[in-house]
């Protein structure tokens, strides 16, 4: 179970078969993406699984940024036809940015915590594109104003501790949406974020995809989030999609563990004691 | 099972392996010198024996005083062991207490105890040894105190830094509502966590003592003659170090070695005890 | 009375995290603080149990008033990763607060406590990092509860945990209240989770109280304020603007 539920024509990702593996000092290998497989044509895709599911080990590899020491096997890793798998390491790096990006969780941690907000950001697009010192800061300036930063002089000034989560998370997506990515992959973006301050980045990102028509992956770990926000969503566990589903079909689950995952959340409207909870079966690994 | 695991990490490293080796090999000598030297380290023919050359009689040659280099080195392991050790003895629980309380209470207690570190920490270590000696007489165990006096600063800083990290967290918070003292969570639980780092800084100081205690001997504040300390071998074998090289390259060399074996094993502890390392 | 609270007042410096708060939970009653960051829920919880100073304001804490404090009131902290020493085993941080009180019998508690909270006796003998989130907090559980406090002050505990960890520790801390006559204070952002477990929830912003409510009022949109309201609907989750073409 892992393949796409319908074909896309001339999709922009088209992943094979995807492994991760990071084989260990003492012989054992440790397997985080055992086989996974999907198309993303310009639709959002939610990839949602718990800790340890490879989701965002699946993501990474995708991007070209897993850590150090991973194995990375595919029959198919393909962005708008070109190999991601064997290309070489400058290829990437022109792709990352310009047309592949990604957002990451916690802005505290993924932006450079010494430089001003607005130089990042200028950094980052003139690193793929020719573009003059002036032009550079007005399509900075721009960038901030599109995800609803309305003072971007002064926020550009900023450096990132001296923002709040949810500014941070605008500015991250800002800085990556600057170069118009044909592909956005967002790893649990709007995890460290409050609740009210989640809607506002996440209605951000939405009309950034809408407007620009990007493909977007969201990966994250809360289903009913992604149910709201997504068109597809595959279900990870231990390394394999087990179940893919439409968003408005989450009723219609198959897999125990969807199902399981769906029945164990509290729900506000309707009070269970004791809650469901998971029972693994070794047959879904 | 965590020392297992922590072997494994450490004896992946080959040169810390081979600093562990050499220390291993240094206690070794130093126990068993009275059966391993050939000869007795203070007592030479002045007429016969005098300045000899390495040879299959005298491996390392013998000295001014007709004494058998190897010999001397052999006991002097001894003196080299006594002054690294009792250092650390010294040196290293009282930085990790100042340094630990300081860190941990904050405050005056901060204050004061940092200015104290910083007043020690002024001192170099030959100008103190110097004073202890005018006041109290030179000697090997006035030598050990110097030092000691002077390394213990930097513990102090070092357990600070730790304790002030390790004081924020979640756990120490917990052991104070299960209504600990303050001793025992310092104690305990802090300075515990503090002391990996504390071992690392230690080992890799040893190589400084050692080179210190060499230079407090040259200098002739040290061990006093006949006693064999390296250091006091290199001052004597100075007068003759163009013709008769052997008498300070012995105990330059051993010494060498010696101080190359601690950075090596302190370089190898310090990627297994990282804290950082852990989960 | 379990806890009662009278104008308590946190102070940072020059900031205040917490307004002049007023809130009563009743012997065996469950009451949550509801926030989101900056709200000054979790500000209140240490302020209550003495980890924090208030400049001002009363906190009243019920049982046995010729225990100490320690064992009336315990926490139980958000992130399993950092509430449990490092170099202690499971057996040796159970053990510790009896030791620090002299009460003894020690091995038949601990053995007794991993028992209620469904952890094998093998987990005695081993360090934090060889546990997961979940078997993590089932130790900070026990842990809070070996010296048999009545009042239990819950910061976030299930937030770090997957959602069907969650679950399981949700389960553990209804059943040990009801079996054990607990009262509890617990914190969180998540609604539902909250409403779970609690009765009673007082909602906060900005170090003060908005609104105070029944569990089963607050479930069914029975909410006065428009912050509440406005909570309520970002828990939903996400919806599409008008003129998308969602599906």
């Amino acid at each position: 179970m892992g393949c796409a539920m319908f074909s896309i024509p001339n999709p922009m990702l088209e992943v094979r078969n995807l492994k991760v593996r990071y084989p260990q000092r003492d012989g054992r290998v440790i397997e985080a993406v055992r086989g996974v497989s999907f198309s993303l044509g310009r639709e959002r895709l939610g990839i949602v699984g718990e800790s340890g599911s490879g989701k965002s080990q699946t993501g990474r590899a995708i991007m070209g940024l897993s850590s150090p020491g991973a194995r990375i096997e595919a029959e198919a890793l393909s962005f708008d036809g070109k190999d991601l798998l064997h290309m070489d390491a400058a290829s990437r790096r022109h792709l990352r940015g310009s047309r592949l990006a990604m957002i990451l969780q916690d802005p505290k941690y993924s932006l450079n915590p010494v430089m001003r907000i607005g130089a990042q950001i200028v950094e980052t697009l003139r690193t793929h594109r020719r573009v003059s010192g002036a032009e550079a800061t007005a399509r900075m300036l721009a960038s901030l104003r599109e995800v609803g930063i309305d003072d971007a002089e002064r926020v550009a000034r900023l450096y990132p501790h001296e923002v709040s989560g949810g500014m941070g998370q605008r500015v991250m997506i800002a800085m990556m949406t600057i170069c118009e990515p044909e592909l956005l992959i967002a790893d649990e973006p709007t995890s460290a974020l409050d609740v009210t301050v989640q809607l506002q980045v996440l209605a951000v990102l939405d009309r950034l995809v809408r407007e620009r028509g990007m493909g977007l992956i969201f990966v994250s770990h809360d289903l009913r989030l992604v149910s709201t926000f997504c068109d597809r969503i595959l279900i990870m566990y231990a390394g394999r999609v087990v179940e893919t589903l439409a968003s408005g079909r989450l009723h219609e689950a198959q897999h125990p563990y969807t199902r399981g995952l769906l029945d164990c959340l509290p729900r506000l409207e309707e009070p269970r004691h004791p809650l469901p909870t998971l029972q693994r079966e070794e047959s879904w690994r | 099972m965590r020392f297992k695991e922590s072997w494994q990490l450490f004896a992946r490293n080959r040169l810390a392996l081979v600093g562990l080796a050499l220390v291993g090999l240094l206690v070794l000598i130093a126990l068993l010198a009275p059966w391993l030297a050939p000869f007795d380290p203070t007592q030479g023919d002045l007429q016969t024996t005098r300045l000899l050359a390495p040879s299959a009689a005298h491996w390392m040659g013998t000295d001014e005083q007709g004494r058998d280099i190897l010999s001397r080195l052999i006991w002097g392991s001894r003196i080299t062991l006594f002054i690294v050790v009792l250092v650390a003895v010294m040196a290293a629980p009282l930085g990790l207490l100042v340094g630990a309380a300081a860190g941990f209470f904050g405050g005056w207690v901060d204050g004061l105890l940092m200015r104290l570190t910083d007043i020690f920490l002024a001192f170099p270590r030959l100008i103190l040894a110097l004073a202890l000696a005018a006041a109290l007489g030179p000697g090997i165990e006035n030598a050990v105190l110097a030092i000691a006096l002077t390394a213990w600063p930097p513990y102090a800083r070092l357990a600070r830094a730790e304790t002030l990290s390790i004081r924020q967290a979640d756990y120490i918070a917990a052991v104070q509502l299960a209504g600990a003292s303050n001793a025992r969570i310092l104690l305990r639980h802090i300075m515990p966590l503090a002391l990996p780092s504390l071992i690392v800084r230690v080992t890799l100081d040893m190589a400084g003592i050692i080179l210190t205690a060499a230079g407090l001997g040259f200098l002739g504040l040290g061990a006093q003659p006949p006693s064999p300390e390296w250091g006091a071998m290199i001052a004597g074998g100075r007068a003759f170090v163009l013709d008769q090289w052997w008498v300070a390259a012995g105990p330059g060399a051993a010494i060498f070695v010696v101080s190359l074996a601690f950075n090596l094993l302190g370089d190898g502890l310090r990627d297994v005890l990282d804290p950082k390392s852990d989960a | 009375m379990m806890l009662k609270v009278e104008g308590l007042q946190v102070r940072f410096g020059d900031f205040t995290a917490v307004h002049a708060l007023n809130l009563e939970v009743s012997e065996g009653q469950s009451f949550g603080l509801v926030g989101e960051s900056g709200s000054g829920k979790s500000t209140v919880l240490r302020a209550i149990c003495g980890l924090l100073k208030p400049v001002a304001g009363t906190v009243q804490i019920g049982g046995d008033a010729a225990l100490p404090l320690s064992r009336r009131v315990q926490m139980i902290f958000q992130d399993p990763y950092g509430s449990l020493h490092p170099r202690q085993t499971v057996d040796s941080m159970l053990a510790e607060p009896l030791a620090i009180h002299g009460l003894h019998d020690a091995d038949r508690r601990v053995r007794e406590m991993l028992d209620a909270v469904a952890l094998g006796q093998a987990f005695r003998h081993r360090y934090p990092h060889e546990l997961s989130g979940g078997q993590r907090q089932r130790v900070a559980i026990a842990r809070a509860l070996m010296l048999e406090p009545q009042l239990l002050l819950l910061d976030e505990p299930t937030s770090a945990l997957d959602a069907s960890v969650q679950a399981e520790v949700l389960n553990l801390l209804d059943s040990l209240r009801r079996a054990r006559g607990l009262s509890y204070l617990m914190v969180s952002h998540d609604l539902a989770v909250v409403t779970h477990l609690c009765s009673r929830v007082m909602v906060m912003q900005r170090g003060r109280e908005v609104e105070t409510l029944a569990s089963s009022d607050l479930a069914a949109g029975r909410v006065r304020l428009p912050y509440t309201e406005e909570l309520m609907r970002a828990a939903k989750g996400f919806v599409p603007q008008q003129g998308s073409d969602q599906p």
